[in-house]
């Protein structure tokens, strides 16, 4: 997603959210992420108005005083924005990659099922399972902070059973633009 | 003779007012996990590995932070690191990041040797027969913030000053009056913003009002 992203061309403009607006952005941010509410409150007081910066292709990213914090696509979910989680690891579930993904996921490709249900990898166990559509954290083998932020193509359950093609949709990595970008 | 540290200690700090000693202790914000990044390559160090880097990111965290770069690069990490990857693979990796290693640094070279040669282009354009206006063309590839270089303009000038996009759909600083002369002695004076610009590279232009077409 934000592989090639300029802030000079790709930002169309930037708004102050509306109240009311912002109230069940807090209130599907609380109830997508595994995050309490005082932590969001430390991250984004109440106060402190978001502002919402309008990108092509749908991208909205949210700020606040400039720091960018979370970003959606069209009316998907939210997604942390990757220094967020490296702050707050735990907001969504975790799942990870092999070593010989990493490379592949630090140049922007999909992760694949079989680096994910490989030795190296690590998918929630069944109990667990996530469905589908459901954003989350991706982690390395042997590092200890997350690498990227994705969004499952697959429930995890299938994945073990497909063990073919992509797994997670790689929304946010390392080293892409949007990393990058310190401030908006 | 007991120095003076252990004189007095200070008052202890009032017991965190407890509102009721049943009730649950008031939630409390989880602190954030402080990630250090490496100042090169802007990853965490643990993926320094993957970067274009590599070699200075060593360089700079065993000065920083030996300790993590015991952690991370010292024989016994590097084994650990193989043991989970075939050989094939990881030989593979080594000569990729070398490869994109001398690949970043030429990349950086002619990054510096073009911004070394870019221009900065002053130009005085008539409005009237007696007014002008200056336009300043280039500051930001000197890694300069147009916008505050524009309100130092206005302030210093008590003039209008702004950004503004040029035909060809690049930022210039557009400063009402004449005030050329005076943008290029801020320039080589390094006042304020306008830092790192060898003076050299400015250059005067005049632009005279087309006669009536």
């Amino acid at each position: 997603m934000f592989k090639k992203f300029q802030p000079s061309t790709d930002i169309a403009g930037h708004t102050p959210v509306k109240s009311s607006i912002q109230r069940s952005i807090r209130a599907s941010v609380l109830s997508q992420w595994k995050i309490e509410p005082e932590t969001l409150e430390a991250i984004w007081p109440k106060k402190e108005g978001l502002i919402h910066v309008k990108c092509r292709e749908h991208i909205s990213i949210y700020t606040v005083h400039g720091e960018p914090l979370i970003f959606q696509h069209f009316d998907g979910p939210f997604y942390p924005t990757l220094k967020l989680l490296h702050k707050y690891p735990y907001i969504l579930p975790k799942v990870q990659v092999d070593r010989g993904a990493i490379r592949f996921l630090l140049a922007g490709a999909h992760m694949m099922c079989p680096g994910l249900t490989s030795a190296g990898g690590y998918l929630p166990p069944a109990d667990a399972a996530l469905p589908a559509g459901s954003p989350v954290a991706i982690h390395a083998e042997g590092k200890e902070h997350a690498v990227g932020v994705g969004i499952t193509k697959l429930g995890t359950e299938e994945m073990r059973k497909v063990n073919k093609g992509v797994g997670v949709e790689t929304a946010t990595y390392l080293g892409d633009d949007l990393w990058a970008l310190q401030t908006l | 003779m007991a120095p003076k540290k252990g004189q007095a200690p200070p008052p202890a700090a009032p017991a965190a007012a407890a509102p009721d000693a049943d009730a649950p202790p008031p939630p409390e914000p989880v602190p954030p996990v402080s990630v250090l990044y490496c100042a090169v390559c802007s990853y965490p160090p643990e993926y320094c590995e993957f970067g274009a880097h590599l070699t200075k990111c060593k360089e700079w965290l065993k000065e920083e932070h030996p300790d993590l770069f015991d952690k991370y690069y010292s024989d016994e990490a590097l084994q650990t690191k193989v043991g989970t990857l075939s050989l094939e693979a990881q030989t593979k990796l080594e000569k990729d990041v070398a490869k994109k290693e001398i690949k970043a640094e030429a990349k950086a070279d002619a990054a510096l040797k073009k911004k070394m040669a870019s221009q900065i282009i002053i130009k005085r354009i008539e409005r009237n027969k007696r007014k002008h206006i200056t336009s300043v063309f280039g500051l930001e590839a000197f890694g300069i913030d147009l916008k505050k270089a524009s309100k130092q303009f206005s302030s210093k000038f008590a003039t209008g000053s702004s950004v503004t996009k040029n035909p060809q759909g690049l930022e210039e600083i557009v400063v009402s009056g004449d005030v050329s002369d005076e943008i290029l002695e801020m320039i080589e004076n390094e006042v304020g913003v306008l830092k790192g610009i060898p003076a050299d590279n400015v250059e005067l232009v005049e632009e005279k009002k087309k006669k009536a077409e």
